[in-house]
């Protein structure tokens, strides 16, 4: 008997087509929600598009050939200005592969002194090539790791990010572990973050967390903090994937109908600002995918006087979906 | 082609409970406590559901619980396993009447 949440699920997305689909602030408009700013407490950095995987959910279109798209010392120098400027409590450094851009540990060494807490998310095979480099600096600073471990399964990991990534990761986490990140009392702190391996939304957090934790120990002796489930957001090499395997429609209607109105209240666009390699701000990552600037507006990170104004609105696209989808994107 | 099991029929499920609403409301709660995170957990009962799901051979039961599968967390391999688990029970069950065969004919036989 197939799953009678699922049909009900099925029958109310009533959109058969992508182009069918309502905007997003139809939507909110419709439960009468508004997306606006609240007080901005993190600063999410993307150093650039240069990536040593080329996964297949990635909604950035990173990869080994996107050499040019990467921030350079003077763009880092007006970044640290503003982190200087609005003390934000987080700062949240993504890429591509921020391992891969030279100016990594500086930006962390300069940054450090702005704000209580750095995360750099890592796609752990860069993290293991860079090793050497990197360690010194990211346990000294107690950088938070948040590194991609998309699935328990080899295949499914693979299939995902690339031939052999799957063990890289996990010989990775053991290096990590054995540095003291994810263990007890160290002070220093490893969260994954798992995505789903093909068109379909991502297990309930807390079951999957548990289930990580278990089979981690179990299989390899690895232990971690946190682990975050998010679903794939339908831009860049994701969306094509989507489109070449016929899944787009489909995909898309799951999330409309797995829209949730409590979901808006915390998404992460609300109190962050995101600053691309350029220095250009967004209101999300997945905003700097499809270019579209903070509020509507294309201003770099040297014009601004301080954090963006609470109550001020956010730009908004069908992508927006993906985060109001269940518990949320955060 | 024409064919009895369409893919589109399955939305029109909660249909069945426009004759007989009591029944299919007492139905569909019951199935969604069966399924709810228990002694086992919802990717299990999923992986159970799927097993049977190729026992009874519905093919609607077979698309949403290979989707559920993949959403509750489990993998391919996981998935193939659970189909060989019915596969031996099945073949297990035609087998091992053979008894019955092996009893009537020594019974029958000099």
């Amino acid at each position: 008997m197939p799953e009678p949440a699922n049909i009900t699920e099925m029958k109310a997305a009533s959109p058969t087509k992508a182009s069918e689909i309502m905007p997003f602030k139809s939507i909110l408009a419709q439960h009468d929600l508004k997306l606006v700013r609240q007080a901005t407490t993190t600063l999410q950095i993307n150093l650039g598009f240069l990536c040593n995987q080329t996964c297949r959910h990635c909604h950035l279109n990173a990869g080994p050939g996107r050499t040019k798209e990467n921030m350079d010392a003077q763009t880092l120098k007006a970044v640290v200005a503003y982190a200087q400027k609005c003390r934000f409590e987080t700062v949240d450094i993504t890429g591509g592969a921020p391992e891969l851009n030279p100016l990594l540990p500086e930006l962390i060494q300069q940054i450090a002194p702005w704000t209580p807490r750095i995360m750099l998310r890592s796609n752990l095979s860069a993290l293991k090539e860079h090793m050497n480099r990197l360690m010194d600096v990211l346990t000294s600073q107690r950088v938070v790791i948040v590194a991609s471990f998309p699935s328990l399964n080899l295949s499914q990991t693979d299939a995902q990010r690339g031939e052999g990534i799957f063990d890289e990761s996990i010989a990775m986490l053991t290096a990590l572990n054995a540095r003291g990140y994810g263990c007890d009392g160290s002070g220093l702190e490893l969260n994954l973050v798992s995505n789903p391996t093909g068109a379909f939304m991502p297990p309930n957090q807390e079951q999957i967390e548990k289930r990580y934790h278990q089979i981690l120990e179990q299989k390899w002796g690895l232990t971690f903090n946190r682990l975050f489930n998010f679903a794939n957001v339908p831009l860049g090499r994701f969306k094509r994937w989507l489109i070449q395997t016929g899944n787009y429609d489909a995909y898309l209607r799951k999330l409309v109908t797995a829209f949730n109105p409590c979901a808006i209240e915390g998404l992460m666009c609300r109190s962050q600002v995101s600053v691309s390699w350029d220095g250009y701000l967004y209101d999300c990552d997945f905003n700097l995918s499809r270019g579209l600037y903070m509020g509507g507006r294309k201003i770099h990170v040297c014009e601004m006087a301080g954090p963006p104004e609470p109550g001020s609105p956010i730009v908004t696209a069908e992508h927006c979906y993906t985060c109001a989808a269940g518990s949320g994107f955060t | 082609m024409e064919t009895y099991y369409k893919p589109e029929d399955l939305p029109k499920f909660e249909e069945i409970g426009k004759e007989a609403p009591e029944l299919a409301r007492k139905f569909f709660e019951y199935y969604n406590a069966v399924f709810a995170e228990g002694e086992l957990s919802e990717r299990e009962k999923a992986l159970i559901a799927l097993a049977v799901a190729h026992t009874v051979q519905c093919p609607y039961c077979i698309d949403a619980y290979t989707q559920a599968c993949l959403e509750k967390g489990s993998n391919l391999a996981e998935m193939t396993e659970a189909v060989h688990v019915v596969t031996a029970i099945r073949g297990g069950a035609s087998l091992v009447h053979g008894v019955q065969m092996r009893n009537i004919a020594d019974k029958l036989s000099m």
